[in-house]
């Protein structure tokens, strides 16, 4: 299973890592930070595979990846 | 007593970098001050320093700001025009608090003007360029002191982690005389705990040297005010500490010259000869240009008929005395207009001094 | 607990030598990728507490907030020579890099890029290039597009009067004292993968002695181009890359002199 972890206060809501996701797993949300911009949200989890282009393309590096073994 | 050696004053400079214990050296070639980064090109290598002929004067005070930033004693030699190509980078220095020193052996001005000597980076160089700092500036009259003044410099330099500039002039620089080789002993200085030079020693706590007070003040604790208000009390030590001068038969003196560097020893002269003719003149020579030798005239504005500055511009120095004496007195000047010629070869003559001083007596 | 944390692989975290703070540049300024890679490959190569950052004066400066190496801030386009400075006066021994901009390095700092490949000075330079002057509000730079707008291009920049884009990573590669030169950008995953690899062997050519080392990187500056985050990234791929090509265009273990006049 992947995990990937928005730090929504890091977030400038530039939604690469939405542009960049090739599973779709990734869309802007409505929520807003203390700075105003709107984050993203992950989704569609199980289509996931952990390829980390939103994590190492977000110019903020408000994403972390996290891959668990399944139990 | 060191070993004796006859070299001009030019030379002397790296012989006083060598026992300064300064190990970079970056220049470029210039006249009246060539003799020096040729001295550092042949005797550099042979003792195991660096040497570099920078490709440009912008590069090599940046240069010399890189090295000292890593902790050595770094220096660079110049002259006028090349010297305000470093202005930029001397007010960055300054603003990083990194310790070097800097050589201008003065040529004349404005622009390329001459390649003789001159006095008129006066200002420039006790000034300083843009921004709220001053350089410490350093201004010897013989090869001998010369030799000691940069030894002198290096320390000044780390003791307040500033650039310390030494202002000779092409006279100054191409004249020869014997040197006593020794080295100047000065109090310890504290380690240089701020340099650069990767933090594994420091269990990777990095250090963090800028130019920008206003911008990345804060990075480093500071705000822009508390980071010149710490400047600022730095000047006010150097100026309570830091003032040398050289005064001569002051107590009974009507008339008091004051004159640095190549001009003090034809002032010097004159001011022997007035003496022998039974006049009562004096002489200040200001060895610190700033911090101002500005108590020691201040002593004696309302003592004298008049204060005479000798130097070899239309007028520089000239008002700072002015600003000490404070209208107490009359101060005149012997300068640039009168040489004995025309040209850029003309000199201030010890006879014009003199002449000076009979018309103001 | 144990278990959870065993069972749980790290595959994407912000890099050891990365600070934890925020980055201070614009939404969608891919100079922040630029210091990601250049925080994972301080990380692999083990050399944070070895290095000393020189940053230019730009937004890719901005590189000292997130950075955690000693660092030394230069003057616009002078961060060759502070970097020759450090290099040279702790006698080459520790791992001096800068980080410049097109209008740091392409304009007013050209001289000094210049001759430190000349001296094949040992130094990596990490130039970010995004086409504009971004800090000083998008004004053209040496590295602006014939026909790209900016605030003093209003127009499109004309080549009759203000020339042609100039090719650092190209031009850098013909000077005998670079070791290593090369072009990449951040627009995907995969071109990430060969920046890293490309800013790694630039460090290793120093670490090897070999000489100058240079990685242009193209960055979308979104603010100048006037466009959103993805529209830049597009616009790099679509307008930059057709005029700056990526690839390595030097690679060389030794560096050596064409021609040694002898017994002089
Ligand atoms: C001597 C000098 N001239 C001009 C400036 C103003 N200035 C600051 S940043 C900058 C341009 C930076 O552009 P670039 O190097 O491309 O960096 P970017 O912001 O695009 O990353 C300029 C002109 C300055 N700081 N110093
Ligand atoms: S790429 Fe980063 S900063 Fe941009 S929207 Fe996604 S998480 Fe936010
Ligand atoms: S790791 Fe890859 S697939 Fe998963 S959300 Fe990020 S970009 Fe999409
Ligand atoms: S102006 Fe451009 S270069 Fe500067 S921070 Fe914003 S996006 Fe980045
Ligand atoms: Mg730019």
């Amino acid at each position: 299973m992947i995990e990937v972890v928005i730090n929504s206060e890091w977030c400038k809501g530039c939604g690469l890592c939405v542009h960049f996701c090739p599973k779709d797993c990734l869309s802007m949300g409505s929520e807003i930070n203390a700075k105003g911009y709107s984050y993203p949200v992950f989704g569609n989890e199980e289509e996931c595979n952990g390829c980390t282009a939103c994590g190492k393309l977000c110019p903020d590096l408000a994403i972390n990846i996290y891959r668990y073994k399944d139990i | 007593m060191g070993k004796k050696i006859l070299v001009s004053g030019n030379e002397a400079v790296g012989y006083g970098a060598i026992y300064a214990g300064c190990t970079h050296y970056f220049g470029y070639p210039i006249t009246p001050q060539n003799e020096v980064i040729e001295f550092f090109a042949r005797e550099f290598p042979k003792i195991g320093r660096s040497f570099l002929q920078a490709d440009s004067e912008v590069s090599s005070i940046n240069m010399v700001g890189g090295a000292a930033a890593a902790g050595v004693r770094a220096m660079t030699t110049t002259s006028s025009t090349a010297f305000s190509l470093m202005q930029e980078g001397l007010s960055a220095i300054a603003a990083m608090e990194v310790p070097c020193v800097v050589v201008d052996v003065q040529r004349g001005g404005p622009g390329a003007g001459s390649t003789q000597h001159a006095q008129m980076d006066y200002l420039l160089a006790t000034r300083g360029s843009h921004g709220d700092y001053f350089n410490m500036v350093l201004a010897p009259f013989s090869v001998q002191e010369t030799f000691e003044t940069i030894q002198l410099a290096f320390h000044l330099a780390d003791k307040y982690r500033h650039p310390v500039l030494v202002l000779t002039d092409g006279i100054m620089g191409q004249m020869e005389e014997s040197v006593d080789l020794k080295t100047v002993e000065f109090e310890p200085l504290p380690e240089k705990d701020w340099a650069v030079t990767g933090s594994r020693e420091r269990g990777l706590k990095r250090n963090f040297l800028h130019n920008s007070p206003g911008i990345l003040g804060f990075m480093t604790g500071d705000t822009y005010r508390s980071n010149l208000e710490r400047s600022y009390a730095k000047y006010k030590r150097m100026k309570d500490t830091e003032v040398r001068y050289q005064a001569k038969d002051l107590d009974d003196a009507e008339i008091i010259l004051i004159a640095y560097g190549s001009t003090a020893r034809v002032t010097a002269r004159a001011q022997y000869e007035a003496r022998a003719e039974g006049l009562k003149v004096g002489m200040i020579r200001p060895i610190t240009l700033w911090p101002f030798p500005t108590d020691i005239i201040k002593k004696y504005a309302e003592k004298v008929k008049g204060f005479i500055v000798v130097e070899d511009t239309m007028g520089q120095m000239v008002e700072d005395v002015k600003c000490v004496v404070a209208e107490k007195t009359e101060v005149h000047l012997v300068g640039f207009l009168d040489r004995h010629l025309p040209t850029s070869t003309g000199m201030i003559l010890p006879d014009v001094v003199l002449n000076r001083i009979k018309a103001v007596a | 607990m144990m278990a959870e944390a065993d069972s749980r692989k790290v595959l994407c975290e912000p890099p050891k030598s990365r600070l934890p703070v925020e980055s201070p540049l614009c939404p969608g300024c891919q100079h922040g990728v630029i210091g990601r890679i250049l925080g994972e490959v301080i990380d692999e190569l083990g050399i944070q507490g070895d290095t000393i950052c020189i940053a230019g004066v730009g937004c890719h400066a901005m590189i000292l907030f997130t950075t955690n190496v000693d660092f030394l801030q230069a003057l616009h386009g002078r961060a060759p020579g502070i970097g020759t400075g450090v290099k040279r006066g702790l006698n080459g021994k520790k791992i001096v890099f800068t980080v410049q901009g097109d209008g740091d390095l392409a304009s007013i700092g050209m001289g000094d890029i210049i001759h430190a490949a000349i001296r094949g000075e040992k130094l990596t330079v990490i130039f970010c290039n995004n086409s504009a002057y971004g800090t000083t509000g998008g004004q053209m730079a040496p590295t602006t597009l014939v026909g790209q707008s900016t605030t003093t291009s209003p127009g499109g920049r004309q080549y009759e009067s203000a020339g042609f884009p100039v090719h650092i990573a190209e031009l850098l590669a013909t000077f005998p004292g670079v070791a290593y030169s090369a072009r990449c950008a951040v627009t995907s995953l995969a071109e990430y993968a060969k920046t890293k690899k490309a800013l790694k062997t630039a460090f290793q050519k120093q670490i090897d002695g070999v000489g100058l080392s240079i990685v242009e990187i193209l960055s979308a500056c979104p603010p100048s181009l006037k466009l959103n985050s993805v529209k830049a990234v597009e616009w790099i791929k679509e307008h930059m890359m057709a005029e700056f090509p990526l690839g390595e265009f030097k690679n060389v273990d030794e560096t050596l002199p064409a021609y040694i006049l002898k017994g002089s």
